[in-house]
């Protein structure tokens, strides 16, 4: 008994000595020549579930093809989908744990913003250090500000995925019913307001859903804090410090307590465990008349055919407006209306069997045919310019992202202290709406995040 | 001294394979949660990478987080209505009641009660999910009220009521079997006597399955302690209302990434755990 207890402590200090924060490099030519290849590519995307249009593509046209290009090569390619169909949160937790303990697909699709963490976790790698040669015509298809969202402190870790922008989407049969115009264009956040008031009217009407709370994650920063904060002229990380309990952030936290203590607003909705997916039900079933969101909404959520929440009157039922500063050149850079911008980064898994290959494949899957072919026919903010020029003329909505958001748009300070800070602010929401007087929750919000980013680096 | 003739290297041969299995899956997790709670290592960020040792910084943060003392009240709350009183008593009143009925309602019953303790967690989650929710939720419609979300608006009860449902059959199986126990004869007697119901269970039952009593307690109130599945349920929410502490542990290791600050919990955890166990010991030898 002693001496399987000696054993027990021995195995235990040798895997304690060696596990925490373990580090992996290798060579970036291994397995350049294999005849046979496997290939795992990762994303939350699942068919008939989420980002549905995203996984037919993998499955139906990327995998076939790409398996035909490397036969006529003479290598035996086998690529594999690993789908998921989850909430972002859940998805980030599940590829942080694969990449931490050593395993994972060889291409991963990931938001922009998680980036920060897993390049300093060690956990992805610059993409040169991984497959070397990175060399692409493809490069110069994508424009800067969105290679942008695959670097981190100045390398390249992935190539991105296209970007988005956020609007506000409203249901034009309502708009009708509360005699508000068919075509609307709020001016300031009193416009907002207004209008809900008008739509409150209406039995069993939600007027406006502003996304809050920690239940919603990312949803409810991206959705909701940013572009209010915007709205107020200053972003939530400016000249090397995060926004404290300042006047700007008391101002958004009073635009929610006025939206949810007023009746406008449907505070239950936004504490419970699916509220995000359930907004998306109540809006395509004209039960919520106001909603802030990106293009993804229009593409995905209530896209008349595959979409999640589809609307088969989508094109007649659904318009969108900028979403307008407090008052009129009151928002950043002294805009009168503002957005926030983000986008999916695809990256290589730096322990893959096959770096050259991976590179290959990621390759092919930025090619300007495969980007094309991912879009079936619809329109998006695709990352190659080459493309965007060819499809987004089809689209009205889309059009007027390319043409109206993205000029005005602003992205996410890509840091690794991010999400902590987005945490605090989901958490400063979740108090608004659950009664909480703003003033006492942004004292609370200037606590969590000295806490979480340190004293000298909150303003 | 060696009963069973196998000499001591023998002895060992046999017991070391299932030592050794402890060793791997009990005794150096205990130890690996120690030492990842000591330190500040993340899931990802430069924390994950380059872990610092930061001693006992966790613990002293985990009792000042008011996330952290909330949780603490609200398991006590959890263990105290859910497992001692509800789980316990109800427990009890299905295995005194069906001894006196006839054998198809008894095990028609019984298979119910069971039904709701051997259902996969998930499966269970999802059909209380259909009960609980808004607008078409089967207890709203019935009562009237489907504009009521049961999780959110009352989560802890309803967290406790689920967990009532969930887990009787224990109980009622241990106290049926324990009932068996009683001396028929003393229970005529009591009836001859002309004692209540309440006063048999008191001066006559209870006497003879005290131990029994304990014992389910101890389960109950450890299991109950420790049980994931109100995450399933509530994940916690709305707001850190139902935020029981393995749901707490979860959601800061995992979604907040704070692996090292979640281990110093879990000790906490395993302390109380323990704290717990001690007490219903030392009930029980004082009962021997």
């Amino acid at each position: 008994m002693g001496r399987t207890k000696v054993f027990g402590l021995l195995v235990a200090c040798g895997l304690l000595a060696g596990c925490l924060g373990q580090t992996q490099s290798g060579d970036q030519a291994r397995n350049a020549d294999a005849k046979e290849i496997t290939l795992t590519i990762v994303a939350n995307a699942a068919v008939g579930g989420k980002n549905a249009r995203g996984a037919n593509w993998i499955q139906n046209w990327v995998i076939p093809r790409f398996t035909e290009v490397q036969k006529a090569k003479g290598v035996t390619a086998t690529i594999k989908f690993e789908q998921n169909g989850t909430g972002d949160e859940d998805f980030k937790t599940k590829v942080a744990l694969d990449l931490k303990t050593g395993g994972g697909g060889d291409i991963i699709e990931i938001d922009g913003i998680w980036l920060g963490e897993f390049a300093q976790a060690g956990q992805i790698k610059p993409l040169d250090e991984v497959v070397g040669d990175t060399g692409w015509d493809g490069w110069n298809q994508i424009p800067e500000a969105v290679q942008g969202l695959g670097e981190f402190d100045g390398k390249r870790y992935g190539v991105p995925m296209g970007t988005d922008g956020r609007v506000l989407f409203y249901n034009r049969k309502l708009f009708a019913q509360a005699g508000l115009p068919a075509d609307w264009q709020p001016k300031s956040w009193q416009d907002v307001l207004d209008a809900g008031a008008k739509l409150k009217s209406l039995q069993g009407v939600t007027p406006i859903q502003l996304n809050a709370g920690s239940a919603m994650g990312e949803a409810t920063t991206m959705q909701g804090v940013l572009p209010a904060l915007a709205g107020t002229g200053r972003p939530v990380y400016e000249n090397g410090k995060w926004q404290g309990d300042s006047a700007q952030v008391k101002d958004v936290l009073a635009l929610y307590r006025k939206i949810y203590g007023g009746g406008l607003g449907d505070p239950v909705l936004q504490q419970e465990a699916n509220g995000r997916q359930r907004s998306f039900t109540l809006f395509s079933e004209n039960k919520i008349g106001v909603l802030l969101e990106s293009d993804y909404f229009w593409r995905s959520v209530v896209e008349p055919k595959n979409g999640v929440a589809a609307m088969a009157d989508r094109d007649a039922a659904v318009g969108w407006a900028l979403v307008p500063a407090r008052e009129p050149k009151a928002g950043v850079g002294g805009q009168d209306f503002v957005s926030m911008s983000g986008g999916g980064v695809r990256v290589i898994n730096p322990n893959t069997q096959y770096p050259r290959q991976a590179w290959e494949f990621m390759q092919f899957l930025n090619s300007a045919e495969a980007v094309k072919e991912s879009l079936a026919g619809t329109a998006q903010l695709t990352q190659r310019q080459d493309v965007n020029d060819q499809v987004l003329g089809g689209d009205p909505m889309l059009s007027f992202i390319a043409e109206k958001v993205l000029p005005i748009t602003r992205y996410r300070p890509g840091l690794a202290d991010y999400p902590k800070v987005s945490a605090a602010l989901q958490q400063a929401t979740a108090d608004v709406v659950s009664g909480e007087s703003p003033d006492d929750v942004a004292r609370a919000y200037r606590e969590a995040l000295v806490k979480a980013v340190g004293e000298q680096n909150v303003g | 001294m060696d009963s069973s003739g196998l000499g001591v290297r023998r002895a060992v041969g046999f017991v070391a394979p299932a030592l050794l299995l402890i060793g791997i899956f009990l005794v150096f997790p205990a130890l690996w949660t120690l030492y990842i709670g000591i330190t500040n290592y993340q899931l990802t960020g430069a924390a994950a990478a380059n872990p610092q040792v930061v001693g006992l910084d966790n613990l002293v943060e985990a009792v000042r987080d008011p996330l952290f003392t909330n949780s603490v009240w609200l398991t006590a709350l959890f263990v105290l209505f859910s497992a001692v009183i509800g789980q316990n008593v109800l427990g009890f009143l299905l295995a005194w009641l069906l001894r006196s009925v006839s054998p198809w309602l008894r095990r028609t019953t019984e298979g119910l009660v069971l039904l709701s303790w051997i259902l996969p967690s998930t499966v269970v989650a999802f059909l209380w999910f259909a009960v609980l929710s808004r607008d078409t939720g089967t207890l709203g419609l019935l009562l009237g009220q489907p504009e009521t979300s049961w999780l959110v608006q009352y989560p802890m009860t309803s967290l406790i009521v689920f967990n009532i449902w969930r887990g009787t059959a224990f109980s009622m199986l241990l106290y049926t079997s324990s009932l068996a126990a009683v001396p028929p004869s003393q229970l005529e007697t009591a009836r001859l006597v002309g004692a209540s119901g309440w006063q048999t269970v008191r001066d006559v039952v209870f006497p003879h399955i005290r131990g029994h009593v304990l014992t389910n307690t101890l389960l109950i109130s450890l299991w109950t302690a420790n049980d994931f599945t109100p995450f399933l349920l509530t994940s916690g929410g709305p707001n850190h209302q139902s935020e029981v502490l393995p749901v707490l542990i979860y959601r800061q290791a995992l979604e907040g990434g704070q692996l090292g600050y979640a281990s110093a919990m879990s000790m906490l955890l395993l302390v109380g755990n323990l704290a717990i166990a001690l007490v219903y010991l030392r009930l029980l030898r004082r009962r021997a």
